[in-house]
């Protein structure tokens, strides 16, 4: 039972859950029972895989030590460069390979930056935040383009699912989840990425190459977060230069909710996405419980403190429950 | 005499202007257990650095069961058979047990070119079997690193490099800041390992515990090596003086 009981304790994003399910329930009472409908889950459903993407790759980055700051710009400017390269005529999918290729490039310059100079990838991709932003909208040429109608934006708009629940990206999302996951759970790589934001020395001495698992950490972040922006674009039918401004902090935020450590090492994707998804619900909430919509950042704010003292506080108490380890 | 394991063969390096081992030529046999003693900066450290990967030497040869040996990084060292145990650091705190042991070497089901898919059963029975064969009995592989004491992290350091078959362990300072108690228990590791005809090189600062657990002295000062002798031949007040 102690035993079970201390299981439960240690898991990163025990904490995050028990909020999620608390604040469901306060929701769907001061709604009127309209939180829980099918429409409004719909509309949950639709915007949560745009946080939550974001949200997964700067969990795994931050569980291996890092932070990526410039999530958001990348957010903006991955969906900008695909729209800008397809009014000069090209297709689709070469212009979605070359957002993809941006975004590439922005996490090894991040990576490069960062583990060449010894510096904090804070700084190094809070320059970046600057960088990809001002670059979106010098190739928006200040007329963000229209998409062209023959894209195939059903491949992430669509609805699907029972009663239309939810849209493709919630499927993008969730198959992204589930690799990603995976990586980090089951296979070797994970178990560096761990290892590598958990001890840095240790790793390297047991012959993890630290740099090639944190480049890749960065690159996977750009992505992500490229893939999300995308998503969100082909929703609003165009780039804006805007979008993505603040996500950063929001997707910080969702990892270090859902449990992760930010000196590395802890952390899992599931907890990264239980992040995002309150997030999600407390700006849907608010609206539905005719709270003034102003106090939505007060409540993210709150809950991110909220969230790592409760966890702070379940890691210590979990460490007294004093187990014998020798049998 | 057999081939020495290792033979170093004037090891040079130099660190921003510190001369930190001035032609260091030593050679470790089989199933030997070395003390390696000497004061900070003495040169003990560099010279482990440089046989475990962590360090390249700038001038010098290593040669390790007769063949000329290139060591870049630690990789290259745990492929040759050498293991290293150092005082902290060769351990996550907050990772299993079972994932601390396999780090960089997970038992894969499948895998493409350095990638896979760890097989998780087989990793945590095999740990479980690793830390039982260095006479350490821990009920769960699950358990935290970080929740266990100085004393039972090292032994599952010395079991991970005994499940990876280590010809040569060496072994930094392992009893740096532990309780009595827990440094007789990580003593009583290093004698069975000699038992067990495992060759290893001993680094303390502790002069009886050298003493107590290896066949053979080497004392280091200043980058070089000022005395080498069987245990039987030197006295820890010979010792003492050297350095």
């Amino acid at each position: 039972m102690k035993r079970l009981l201390k299981i439960y304790l240690e898991k990163p994003e025990l904490a995050g859950l028990v909020l999620l399910i608390v604040l469901v329930i306060i929701f769907q009472v001061k709604s009127g029972g309209v939180f829980l409908s099918l429409q409004n889950l719909q509309g949950i459903l639709g915007l949560l895989p745009e946080t939550g993407l974001v949200a997964i790759g700067v969990t795994i980055l931050m569980i291996c030590g890092e932070f990526d700051l410039s999530v958001g710009s990348v957010f903006a400017l991955m969906p900008m460069t695909m729209a800008v390269i397809m009014t000069f005529g090209v297709p689709f999918l070469p212009a979605v390979l070359a957002g993809f290729l941006v975004c590439i490039a922005i996490g090894l310059i991040n990576g490069y930056v960062t583990l060449k100079f010894n510096i904090p990838s804070f700084i190094t991709t809070l320059g970046m935040l600057f960088i990809a932003r001002s670059l979106t909208v010098v190739i928006s040429g200040g007329f963000p383009p229209l998409l062209s109608t023959d894209i195939p934006t059903w491949l992430f708009t669509a609805y699907v699912g029972p009663g239309d629940l939810f849209r493709m990206s919630f499927v993008w999302f969730v198959a992204v989840a589930i690799l990603a996951g995976y990586l980090l759970g089951r296979t070797n790589f994970g178990n560096w990425i761990a290892a590598v934001g958990g001890f840095r020395e240790a790793a390297a001495a047991t012959g993890v190459s630290v740099n090639s698992v944190k480049m890749i950490c960065f690159v996977l972040s750009a992505v992500l977060a490229g893939f999300a922006g995308m998503i969100q674009v082909m929703r609003l039918g165009s780039p804006l230069p805007s979008i993505g401004d603040g996500l950063e902090l929001e997707a910080v935020a969702a990892a270090v909710i859902g449990g992760t450590a930010l000196t590395g090492g802890i952390g899992t994707v599931f907890g990264g996405i239980i992040g995002a998804v309150l997030i999600r619900i407390i700006d849907n909430g608010l609206v539905l419980s005719q709270v003034d919509a102003n106090w939505f950042k007060f409540a993210v704010g709150f809950l991110t403190i909220f969230a790592v003292v409760a966890n702070t506080w379940l890691r210590a108490r979990a460490r007294k429950i004093k187990l014998e380890v020798s049998a | 005499m057999t081939t020495p394991i290792v033979s170093c063969r004037g090891i040079e390096k130099w660190y921003s202007g510190v001369h930190a081992l001035k032609q260091v030529s030593i050679d470790i046999r089989g199933g030997e257990a070395v003390g390696l003693v000497g004061d900070n900066g003495a040169g003990k450290s560099t010279l482990i650095n440089i046989l475990s990967g962590v360090a390249m030497a700038d001038d010098g040869e290593i040669f390790f069961e007769g063949a000329k040996a290139r060591i870049t990084c630690p990789r290259d060292a745990m492929k040759l058979g050498i293991e290293t145990i150092y005082q902290y650091n060769s351990m996550v705190p907050c990772m299993s047990i079972a994932r601390n042991l396999f780090i960089s070497r997970e038992p894969l089901k499948f895998r493409i070119g350095r990638f896979g898919v760890i097989d998780i059963k087989k990793m945590r029975e095999e740990s479980m079997q690793a830390i039982a064969n260095v006479d350490l009995h821990l009920r769960t592989p699950d358990a935290l690193v970080g929740e266990l004491s100085g004393g039972q992290r090292q032994g599952v350091a010395i079991a991970r490099a005994m499940y990876f078959k280590s010809k040569l362990m060496i072994l930094d300072e392992p009893t740096n800041h532990l309780s009595v108690k827990e440094t007789n228990k990580v003593l009583g590791f290093v004698q069975s390992l000699r038992k067990q005809g495992i060759t290893s090189i001993f680094i303390s600062h502790n002069i009886p515990h050298v003493f107590a657990c290896c066949d053979r002295i080497v004392a280091m000062a200043r980058g070089e090596i000022v005395l080498d002798k069987p245990v039987g031949e030197t006295s820890m007040d010979e010792i003492l003086e050297v350095l």
